[in-house]
This record gives C-alpha cells, structure tokens and sequence, in this order.
C-alpha cells in the first residue's frame, strides 16, 4: 500500500531505466560492437525478450489478482506458438537447407530458393 | 447503356442454366420469408426475439439453423460433383464450375458449417453445463454471431454476383493471385472468411473466460463435464489459431487489391509462404471442429451405456496434449514441396505423435460402454458408428503421416477419402449426434426415434458407401479436384455417387424429422430426457432464459447425476433472489450489416463503399463504448412464477 | 452478472465481476495478438532479402530516427504506467495529465514513423516494391494503425472519465487501454530488434 502514496513508483522508474538500458545496449551490439554477426542477433533477440517481460512484469501487472496465473500461462503459450510459428516459418521456408553447404546444389531451384535465405 | 452490360456482363454470374434457376429460388424464397413476416406481423417478434438477442441459447439455435443451410448448400455442391464425376463426358458441369464448385464446397463446410454447428451447441450447453446464467460476454456472443451470419452470406453472395472463387479452399498462390485469379471471386473467399474469422476469435476469448470464471460453486475444474473441457481446449486453439487466418487472409488481400508481392512470382514474393502460413492456421482448425465432437461422444456414451465416463482424467490431458501438437504438424500438409529430409522427418514423427492422445480416447469410449447397460437410441447410434469409422480416417491418417509415401497418396482421392472419413465420421456425426441429443432441451420434444434411425442408417451407409471406394480411387491414381476421369476409375465413381444419394436422403429424413417431431413429437414435461449425468439435464424444458433460479452447489463429477442421487434439484424457492441479466442490443447485428457493405466494397475494390462501410462500423464501436447500460434485474416473484409454470409437469 | 461476487477494497478495476473477466479477457486477446504479430514477424523473416530492384534495408535505415521512435514508445508506456498507478491513488487529475502526456508522446511516434514512411517511398521502397518491402511495410504499419487505434480509444475513454469520473466501469476500460498500449510497446521492442537493428547488421 506504501507504493500508492507515491507519485511515481519505484517498480516503474526501475523498469523505465532499465529498458533504457537495454535499448541502448542492443544498439550498441548492432553497430558499435565486432561480434560475429550470429551472436549479435542472438545477443539482441535476449534483450529484447527481457525487455518484454520487464513489460509484463513491472508495467502491466501480468500476475495480479488471482487470474495472475492464468494470464501468464496464456503468454506463455502466445510466445509458445510464436517461436512455432517465426521459427518454424524460417526453417521450412528455407527447405531445411543451410546455405553453407550445398544441401541442394543438385537442384536448381533450391538454389535459388535458399539464396535468398541468408541472413 | 455502360452500367447494364457491367451489370450483365461481371456483376451477375450470367450463362448457366443451374444458376439462372438458383437465381430464381433465391429471389422466391426472399420474397416469400419478406410476405410471410409482413402477412403475421412478425417483423417486430423477428427484430426483438432474435436480432437483438444477446441470450446464448438463441444465439446457439441461430448458429445451428445457419449450419444446416450450409450443410444443405454445401451438400448439394457434392453432389453436383458426384454427378459431374459419374456423367464426365455429358459437359453436365465445365471444368471451371467444377472448380468453382469444389472450392465453395470444402469452404463452406468447413467454416460456414462445421464451425458453426459445434459453436451453436457449445453456446447453448456449456453455460448449463457449469451452472451459469450466460457467457462472460453475451454482447461480444451476439457479434460473433452476426460476424459469421454476414461472412457467411458475403461468401454465398459469390455465387450469383461476381462469380464464385475457384481455386480451392485452400486457395494456393499463385493461382489464387491477382495475375492469374483476376476479379471480385477470390476476394470473396478472403472477405468471407475475414469477417467470419472475427467472430470465431472472439467466441474462442469468450467461451475460455466463460468457463474460466462462471463456474457455478464446486464446480472445479476438473468436476466438468467432458463437452465442457472440449470446448475449453478448442477455444484455446481458436484463439491461438486464428489469427495465423486473419494474417494470411490480409496479406492476401493486400497482394491482390493493393499491390503488394507477398504470395506473387513477381517481385521476388513466394507463393508456398501461403501454404506454409494456411495450414499454421489449417492444421489447428482440425482440431477446432474435432474436439468439440470428441466431447459430444463421451456425454453420450457415457449417458447411454449408463456409466461414469471411463479415463476421465486421460480423456482432459490428451486433449491438453492434442491442443499443444496441433500446432507442430502442420507442414504434413505440403511433404511435396520438397523440402529436406530434415523438415519432412520432423513433421512426420510429430503427425504420428498427435495420433496417440486420440487413441487414448478411442480406448476410453471403449471402456465406458465395457460393461455398460447400453441403451440404443439414435444420439448413440451415430456416437456407435463414429468410433469405427474414424478409426479407418485415423489410421490412413498415419499412413499419409508418412513423408515418403505421401509423395504417392499426395492430392489424390486416397487423400479425399482419409479426410471424408476424420471430418464426416467425426465431426458431422458428432453434429448429428449432438443435436438430437441435446434436441428435447432446445425445443421441448424428442426427434421423432424412428425417422432418426432411418436417417442414421441411409447416411451411415450411404457415407461408407461413398467414400470407401475413394481410398482404391486414390491407390489407383486418381486426382482431387479432376473434373472428368479414365474409363477404369469409372465403376468405384459410380458407386461413390450411389452413397453419395444415399447421404442425400439420410440427411433429407433428418430434415423432414425435424418438421415432424415438430408437428406430432410428445412434448417434454420433464427437463432430464435421457437421465442425464450433467448439469444441463437439471434445468427445466423449455429452459428459462436465465438458465438457474437459484446458482447450484457442485459437490463432485457428474454434478446433476450425484443430486438425483441425492434427491436434490438445483431450485431451493426459499433461496431465490433478484437475477441479474444483460439488455438485448440492436448494435452487433448494424454494426456486421456496415461491415457487409465495407466487405462488398472491398471485394469490388469500390474503395469509397469499403470506407463508408468502415465508418460505419466504426460509429457502432464508439456507440457502444457510450453504452453504460448495466442490464436489468429479475424480480423474484418473476422466477416463481416462471418455475411453477416449468414444473408443473414434474411431480 | 452475478452480483454477489463482488468486493469492496482493492483497485476499483477489479471490483466487480464484469470488470475482472473484462481484465483477464482482454488479456486472452492480448495472446491473439502475440500470435498475430508473430506471423507477420515470421513473414518479414522469411522475405527477408527479396528485395528485388528496390533499395536494400541497410541503405535506408536509420539509427537515430529509429532511436527517438523506440524512445517516444518506452516513454510512453512508462507514462502510461505512472497514469494507471495515478488512477488507482484515485487522482483524477493525475490520470489525465500522464495519459495525455503518453497520448501526445504516441502521436510523435506516429508522426516519425509517417515521415519515414514517406521518406522511404521517395527512396524507391513502397509497399509494391519487393517482397521485403512488402513484409516491412505491412509489419510496422500494423503496428502503427494499432497505435492509431490505441489513441482514439483512449480518447474516447478520456471523454468517458470526464462525463462520469472514477468508477469500477471507467477504470477498467482505463486498465485495459493501458494493457493495450504497454503491449503495444512490446511489440515495437521487437520490430526495433528484429526488423531495424538486424536490418542493420545483416
């Protein structure tokens, strides 16, 4: 109840900071850093993710009230589908082939396909 | 002089004699439903009844209605088909009506029918079955509905205005493109579906909270009745489902009406990213309209062989299990495409996964009758003849499972007849079955028994009849979606479109039943018909609109089956206070009516209707988010009133 | 509808039962979005690189401009939060200021995000350019019209509180609306991530 009295709450303002953190740093990663481009995307897809929860978490008060539960199982699940959906999207799409070895070099098309896969 | 021959020429479907005379029947049947509301004065009863109810058993009836005259539209496009197949060389159909017909088919069963039926009964039982006196959002209930209502006609619009779409229900790329698909047809295969896709997702956030939070006390989670389960793991997976459509549907659109190059050959657009993104959604949407019809099964075996549903807990987990891998099989649909041996292994191993939580329930039915003392009404027949028969579409399921020996089964009539078999065995039986169950609760009578049966056994037979040959059609080579065949697949055909009449007839008598249980059926005077294990046995028949006069007390499973044994009923006069019920609303049925006319606009790429319509729909939005009304109460000399009339029957 | 379950302490929004099924059902819808947003994330990744004869995305991105749009945004649901935890002071006042200071931080994302729009078409990259084009086009201005739409009905909500003032039914469509625009946030930490500072990189 203590938090109510405040005008600004502690909880926001440590959210709010951190996701300006974490915006700054996943900028940094992008154009100021040399990592390998692999650990790049990967390093700033965690931020972003932890971005979200600070989100969920800290500003909409996804575990409230006694439906809590419930609304972060079906986040859960939302993000569940969601990695089903992107990642599996990209790896069908691309025909299961990698473009660094010439999985389908025995076929035109697919070559074609997959050079267009890369990133 | 201009507007007539565009009217003539791309408005109106003009040169077959088949649509000139469906042309004809629609403008009668309008005119005689327009006198015959004028004649009784019933226009006020239609608009206050039923536009503008928000109460979910009306609304379920609605939807039930809409479903059998989509089942009827839908059923006279097969047999067309059958016909075209056993006549191929009289040019009975052209090959481009064929296709036509082929993709209004697949399309209007599955989503204007299938969808439908299953959503109308879960409308009208779930609410009874946890004790509740409506759906969480009975206004969003009643938009859903009018969002499937006009989907439902934008898409049979098609049919006599701007032509029907072509290019299956699926609707691959690029063929269902702007290159090679110019012109209103497909659009309305995007539209319809678009706007009824509306209705479903919010039925799917509705029936989940609904469940979720309207359970009546005691009633836990794991006290509900089966059907009630099923429908929460379906809404589940409309939720998470559909708007993998609603995407795809749009990019669609936007590739055709604005130019974009998401599906094209141009541009550098790949067409299979559709496929790949309609069976995210595809593959879902079969479970959708199947556990629904699972739950339907298990109350009834479970209530005609008079015991406790075996393996209740198995039956709730496999479908957790079921909704969690719906959505990992997808690409089973497109092993041609070819991709790698890696893809196509994945896919093929979870496919056979998904089979095993639906074994687990094959047994489970099996070991509720073990035992039983099983009563033989039709509700049991159809549930009796479902197990075999999908057993058969199970199992060629998993053979086509098989990525290697799909590149054989692949788009052939071995294909048609595994997914006849899950979909009419499954689902329409389930629809059969669930209707004359849960008849006497809607209306007040029984199906007549005798009619029943009769329509059981001419389309249970006529079904076997028609699709059995199809998988021998499959293995011999024949292609879906052919409009004319080779002289030695012409034998099986004909015997295929023997069953097909067969159906025909079947589903005529349940038709005609209908009428006559309606004209001569003993009406109910007792709300439990068939000594009933769930809660909406407890309720009286005809069901007051505010479903329980006093909210029941759950203390177990079978909820209503443990109070007969205890001699309790779920109205306590002493108990009875004032009832709160949500106020009728004409806006959802304005608000679809807009969105029909911006859907017209959008399929005619009129884009000044599209907006005007747009507005419209809009303006209904901010109307209703103006809207304070808090609904009314019931007063309780009312609900005395009305449970002494309920009752009299009883004692 | 049922009358009896409601309580007296807590946050006004969750007071009735209406109100807190209203709450977990928009929270349900929120997991339709995630699912709808992620298609289109998927058919962005997948088209990614077909961009035909347009401009390829590294050209046309900007870091700055992309900067202070992620910044208006995180701004914005940080406001947003501090309105709703004014609402639940039962400061009216403080309601309205911090809404309408995330209300008016929107309509600067808004207004960059149109000028980029605009900005990238008179580059060469519309909506027909190329597939890519296509994707992000269609990818972030869904986002945008989500935003658009946001506002309006925040306005609308606006009006209400002003007709009506605090109650059980006004804070929950101010919750709500609040729900709507932090996840809409959430969704722009994505795009931000995965179609701009990958568009980037790679």
């Amino acid at each position: 109840m203590s938090e109510l009295t405040k005008r600004i709450p502690k909880q926001h303002v440590v959210g709010f900071v951190g996701s300006i953190i974490l915006t700054v740093a996943a900028a940094w990663a992008a154009v100021g850093s040399d990592l390998p481009t692999p650990w790049i995307i990967t390093s700033i897809m965690v931020l972003a993710v932890i971005q979200a929860f600070i989100q969920l978490f800290m500003f909409m008060h996804m575990t409230e009230t006694e439906s809590g539960g419930i609304q972060a199982g079906n986040m859960l699940y939302g993000f569940f589908v969601a990695v089903v959906i992107v990642a599996g999207s990209i790896w069908t799409m691309s025909f299961g082939y990698t473009h660094d070895h010439g999985g389908g070099s025995d076929n035109d098309n697919e070559t074609e396909e997959h050079e267009h896969m890369d990133h | 002089m201009e507007f007539i021959d565009f009217l003539l020429e791309d408005f109106f479907v003009t040169g077959q004699p088949l649509i000139y005379g469906a042309m004809v029947s629609i403008v009668l049947v309008s005119i005689a439903i327009v006198f015959v509301l004028s004649y009784f004065k019933k226009w006020g009863w239609l608009w206050r009844e039923w536009l503008t109810t928000v109460d979910h058993k009306k609304i379920g009836i609605m939807y039930i209605i809409a479903a059998l005259a989509m089942l009827f539209r839908g059923g006279v496009d097969a047999l067309l088909m059958r016909t075209q197949l056993t006549l191929p060389g009289m040019e009975f159909l052209d090959s481009q009506h064929y296709n036509e017909i082929f993709t209004t088919h697949g399309t209007i069963m599955i989503i204007f029918m299938a969808m439908p039926f299953l959503i109308g009964l879960m409308n009208y039982i779930v609410p009874l079955q946890i004790g509740a006196r409506d759906v969480a959002f009975p206004f969003l209930n009643a938009l859903s509905f009018w969002s499937f209502a006009f989907g439902a006609m934008i898409f049979n619009l098609s049919f006599v205005i701007g032509g029907s779409p072509d290019a299956g229900w699926t609707s691959y790329t690029p063929m269902a493109g702007a290159t090679l698909n110019p012109g209103p047809a497909q659009n309305y295969y995007l539209i319809g579906l678009q706007v009824s896709g509306i209705g479903t997702l919010a039925t799917g956030i509705n029936f989940i909270v609904t469940i979720l939070k309207m359970r009546a006390p005691g009633m836990k989670m794991m006290r509900l009745p089966i059907f009630t389960w099923s429908t929460f793991i379906t809404s589940i997976i409309i939720v998470f489902a559909f708007p993998i459509l609603t995407v795809a549907l749009a990019l669609m659109t936007i590739d055709r009406i604005f130019g974009s190059h998401f599906f094209t050959l141009t541009g550098e657009g790949m067409p299979m990213m559709w496929a790949n993104l309609f069976w995210l959604w595809g593959h879902p949407e079969v479970y959708i309209v199947i556990l629904p019809a699972f739950g339907i099964f298990s109350e009834i075996i479970s209530t005609f062989a008079r015991k406790q549903l075996f393996g209740y807990k198995a039956m709730v987990y496999s479908m957790v299990v079921i909704a969690g891998l719906s959505f990992v099989v997808w690409v089973h649909h497109f092993f041609t495409m070819g991709a790698g041996g890696a893809v196509n292994s994945f896919f093929s191993i979870t496919t056979m996964l998904i089979a095993v939580p639906t074994g687990v329930k094959i047994f489970n039915w099996l070991g509720t009758m073990y035992k039983g003392r099983i009563r033989f009404d039709t509700p049991m027949l159809w549930s009796l003849a479902f197990i075999p028969c999908f057993v058969i579409g199970g199992v060629t399921g998993v053979m086509l499972a098989m990525a290697a020996a799909d590149y054989q089964y692949h788009n052939t009539y071995f294909l048609v007849a595994h997914f006849h078999y899950v979909l009419i065995a499954g689902t329409v039986f389930g629809c059969f079955a669930g209707l004359t169950y849960w008849y006497p609760k809607m209306f007040g009578h029984k199906m007549n028994e005798k009619l029943g049966k009769i329509s059981f056994w001419f389309f249970v037979i006529g079904f076997n009849v028609c699709f059995f040959p199809m998988y021998f059609l499959g293995f011999a080579g024949m292609p879906r979606r052919t409009y004319t065949i080779e002289p030695e697949w012409m034998a099986l055909n004909v015997t295929a479109s023997i069953g097909a009449i067969l159906m025909a007839i079947g589903f005529a008598v349940f038709v005609y039943n209908i009428y006559y249980s309606f004209r001569y059926s003993q009406r109910e005077t007792h709300g439990d018909t068939w000594d009933g294990r769930a809660l909406e046995w407890a309720t009286t028949t005809p069901v007051p609109f505010y479903n329980f006069a006093t909210v029941p007390k759950i203390e177990g499973p079978e909820a209503y089956w443990r109070m007969k044994e205890n001699g309790r009923t779920t109205y306590e006069k002493e108990k009875v206070e004032p009832i709160h019920m949500p106020s009728d609303s004409g806006v959802p049925f304005v608000m679809m009516a807009f969105m029909f006319i911006a859907s017209f606009g959008l399929i005619w790429e009129w884009i000044g209707i599209a907006i005007a319509g747009l507005i419209g729909v809009l303006a209904c939005m901010v109307i209703r988010s103006f809207d304070y009304d808090d609904g009314f109460y019931v007063s309780v000399e009312e609900i005395k009133q009305t449970e002494k009339k309920a009752r009299e029957g009883e004692q | 509808m049922s009358a009896h379950t409601d309580i007296s302490t807590g946050p006004l929004e969750y007071r009735t039962q209406e109100g807190r099924m209203n709450i977990l059902g928009f929270w349900i819808f929120l997991g339709a979005e995630v699912v709808l947003f992620s298609t289109l994330f998927a058919t962005y990744a997948v088209l990614f690189g077909r961009t035909a004869d347009a401009p390829v995305p590294a050209d046309l991105f900007e870091m700055p401009m992309v900067l202070i749009m992620t910044f208006l945004l995180l701004t914005s649901s940080f406001t947003c939060g501090i309105a709703i935890h004014h609402m639940r002071r039962g400061s009216l006042k403080g309601l309205f200021v911090w809404l309408g200071i995330t209300l008016a931080l929107g309509l600067g994302f808004l207004g960059f995000e149109i000028y980029e729009f605009v900005h990238y078409a008179h580059e060469g990259a519309s909506l027909p350019s190329s597939a890519f084009w296509s994707a992000f086009f269609v990818l972030t201005g869904t986002h945008g019209l989500h935003v658009l739409l946001g506002i309006s009905w925040a306005v609308l909500i606006l009006i209400q509180l002003r007709q009506r003032g605090l109650t059980p039914v006004t804070s929950r469509k101010v919750f709500i609306v609040g729900l709507y625009w932090h996840f809409l946030d959430v969704i722009w930490i994505f795009i931000f991530t995965s179609v701009y500072l990958i568009g980037m990189v790679v």
